[in-house]
């Protein structure tokens, strides 16, 4: 049995999405009776014992779940101070983390009966794994995705063609992932009766914070009982990146109540956070509406939502979940900027040391350790949660690598 | 009396629907929006809307999509909405504005001190479309405080949320003709008729019906079955075409005789 005051973390959102004040329904009348719905049929589906069988059957046996904990050992000699350990999503099927909740949105289309699903995508993985889940079960797939994004991220729109999924190119804004998840829902509004939006991130209206992580918690529950059976105790300290937050609260969630375990969240500073280049929400953003939620946003004092610069484009978003901000306002987990060269720098380390190369959004939580480890004891244990791998990123890394070496000479 | 009412009632009497434009304000330049909101009143404008140019604005199509670009190009704000509605007035427009605004731009000026700004410069109704009526009440108690009207919209996938959405309704319901975001269009929402209907026998204030109205014939298609008609980015892709006339200063005159009468076409009667 738990205490009250734990109960109450863990019950969050309430029954209108609320996550202390952040959360929420902001959206246009016409979606409202579609996410009622869709809230209704996942408290029903997910907690059918069919349902989690099916989930379950598929994240072993399709995603290769579970995932390893892996002693970096050579990453903790390099640094030197505390024990690093890799929670490797990158070992997913197609590569990062996301998989896990477009699987589960997937079964939970299908049971819904719908035939169609649209998804937004930054930098592309989230919408490689839609369109993989949409061909596994046979449903028709759009991925929405920034012309910007686009560009840096070839490999990832290829991929979704080769899967039978269709690209559509948002032209609008930033050309980014803000303006695809704009473009998501503008669509979804025009085809709500048929079509399922997967939505990749912790983010955007009730229920979609707490389903993605539902969906995502998998990560921490198997990090909890990999760490207790390597080491016989929790970690002291928990890193992942956050964009929108998907890993990171799938990573932080089952965690909450264990205040011995600190929680870091790892956001893009991109060219500094003394520059408007950046994507460091938490650091620099207000409380403001954005995509469904009320969180912490990047905006001007008028309530402009402000464009988002980072070398990764899963983190390049103005937004946070809101339950991240929930966390920060409690002081539960905290929240610090890694700039874009902070995270080239890491890469290279651990691809150097590990054999691993991290897609940049990983990197970023890499990087965070970077600092943080050489300043903790050797006792004290450190998980980072690797939730992609590098692949689809190395051209964005070559092209800055030769930027960064021109500047030298 | 709210202006709204006042119209209405009037209306009502004289046994016509309202004809209620909508402009994106600062689009393209905010000195324009102010002679612009005057020619629509001449035009033929019984409620005139004003759209507050948004960022993000996710109910809207690429039309107002883009007005909202061209006025935040110079940086307008809430505040400039406010400035222009004011400057109308003073100018002697006497027809009731209603203020389309999304949420954020709304809350990060503060909800008092924007209701109180609002009722100043002459806003009699209140859109926000991103403000469901799960998360309306606050905006609701201060708009009802300061007299300003919040209109809710009712879209054809509403059904069993009617009677909530309409116990909170104040000045007029919104009726979103179509799935989909704002933009013109040729077909509508299949059994378009009936939701109106339905809705209409729900409550005892006006119905009008936006979303995609773009023509003459459309205009008198709904006049015949609402209380009120909602013509946006039909007049906002007017506006468009005309917008480097419209800033420049010897074509301006004609620009803006050109969108009205295409705004009085609409309508149904020629400027004299």
């Amino acid at each position: 049995m738990t205490i009250k005051s734990d109960t109450q973390q863990v019950n969050m959102p309430d029954e209108k999405g609320r996550f202390g004040s952040f959360g929420g329904r902001y959206v246009p009348e016409t979606l409202m009776n579609a996410l009622l719905e869709l809230e209704e049929a996942y408290k029903r589906h997910s907690e059918e014992p069919s349902f989690q069988e099916e989930l379950s059957y598929l994240l072993t046996q399709y995603s290769g779940r579970k995932t390893p904990l892996y002693y970096a050992e050579r990453l903790t000699k390099e640094l030197g101070g505390a024990k690093i350990y890799l929670k490797r999503e990158d070992l997913n099927h197609t590569g990062a983390h996301k998989i896990n909740n477009a699987l589960g949105q997937g079964l939970l289309a299908k049971r819904m009966g719908k035939t169609k699903v649209i998804a937004e995508t930054g930098a592309g993985q989230h919408g490689v794994a839609s369109a993989t889940v949409a061909a596994l079960l046979g449903l028709e797939c759009k991925v929405f995705m920034g012309e910007e994004d686009m560009k840096r991220q070839q490999l990832n729109v290829f991929r979704m063609k080769l899967l039978g999924a269709e690209v559509v190119p948002v032209l609008s804004g930033t050309r980014t992932l803000k303006d695809a998840c704009n473009e998501t829902l503008r669509y979804w509004v025009s085809h709500v009766k048929d079509t399922f939006y997967i939505l990749g991130s912790a983010t955007g209206p009730h229920p979609y914070p707490m389903m993605v992580r539902n969906f995502q918690r998998v990560i921490g529950d198997e990090t909890r009982e990999q760490i207790l059976e390597a080491e016989g105790r929790l970690p002291d300290q928990i890193i992942a990146a956050v964009g929108g937050g998907s890993n990171a609260i799938g990573m932080f969630y089952p965690f909450i109540n264990d205040k011995s375990v600190g929680l870091i969240g790892v956001e893009a500073a991109g060219k500094g956070t003394d520059t408007p280049y950046h994507a460091a929400t938490m650091t620099l953003g207000s409380k403001g509406v954005f995509q469904g939620s009320l969180s912490y946003l990047l905006q001007d004092e008028h309530g402009q939502v402000q464009p988002a610069h980072s070398i990764s484009a899963g983190l390049d978003y103005p937004g946070i979940g809101p339950e991240h901000a929930y966390l920060k306002d409690l002081e539960r987990a905290n929240y610090v900027p890694v700039t874009d060269k902070e995270a080239v720098d890491a890469l290279q380390l651990l691809s150097r040391t590990e054999g691993i190369i991290p897609a940049l959004e990983s990197a970023h939580a890499v990087a965070h350790v970077v600092k943080l480890a050489p300043t903790l004891p050797e006792d004290q244990m450190i998980v980072i949660c690797l939730s992609g791998r590098g692949d689809k990123d190395v051209e964005s890394i070559m092209a800055y690598l030769d930027e960064e070496g021109g500047e030298k000479q | 009396m709210n202006l709204i009412d006042a119209a209405f009632n009037r209306l009502k009497q004289e046994g016509r629907a309202a004809f209620i434009p909508f402009l994106t304000v600062g689009d393209p330049d905010l000195d324009t929006s102010v002679d612009l909101i005057a020619g629509l009143e001449q035009a033929g404008a019984d409620i005139l809307e004003l759209g507050v140019p948004y960022s993000d604005p996710l109910a809207d199509g690429p039309v107002i999509q883009r007005a909202s670009e061209r006025a935040l190009l110079h940086h307008v704000t809430i505040e400039s909405c406010f400035q222009v509605a004011g400057e109308a007035r003073r100018r002697g427009v006497q027809i009731p504005f209603v203020l389309f605004t999304y949420y954020n731009p709304v809350l990060q000026v503060g909800l008092e001190k924007f209701m109180a700004a609002a009722a100043e410069h002459g806003i009699s109704g209140l859109i926000i479309p991103d403000l469901p009526y799960e998360e309306c009440s606050e905006v609701l108690e201060l708009a009802d405080k300061a007299n300003i009207h919040l209109i809710p919209l009712v879209a054809p996938t509403s059904e069993g949320r009617i009677q909530a959405i309409l116990e909170k309704a104040r000045g007029f319901v919104y009726c979103v003709s179509s799935l989909g975001v704002t933009g013109v269009r040729s077909s509508f929402h299949e059994g378009i008729e009936a939701f109106i209907q339905s809705v209409k026998q729900a409550t005892p204030l006006p119905v009008a019906v936006g979303f995609g109205i773009s023509s003459h014939e459309q205009v008198e298609r709904f006049s015949a079955i609402c209380d009120g008609v909602v013509i946006g980015s039909a007049i906002v892709r007017e506006v468009e075409t005309q917008a480097d006339r419209l800033l420049n200063e010897s074509a301006k005159q004609d620009a803006l005789l050109q969108i009205c009468n295409f705004v009085s076409q609409l309508k149904g009667y020629k400027l004299t």
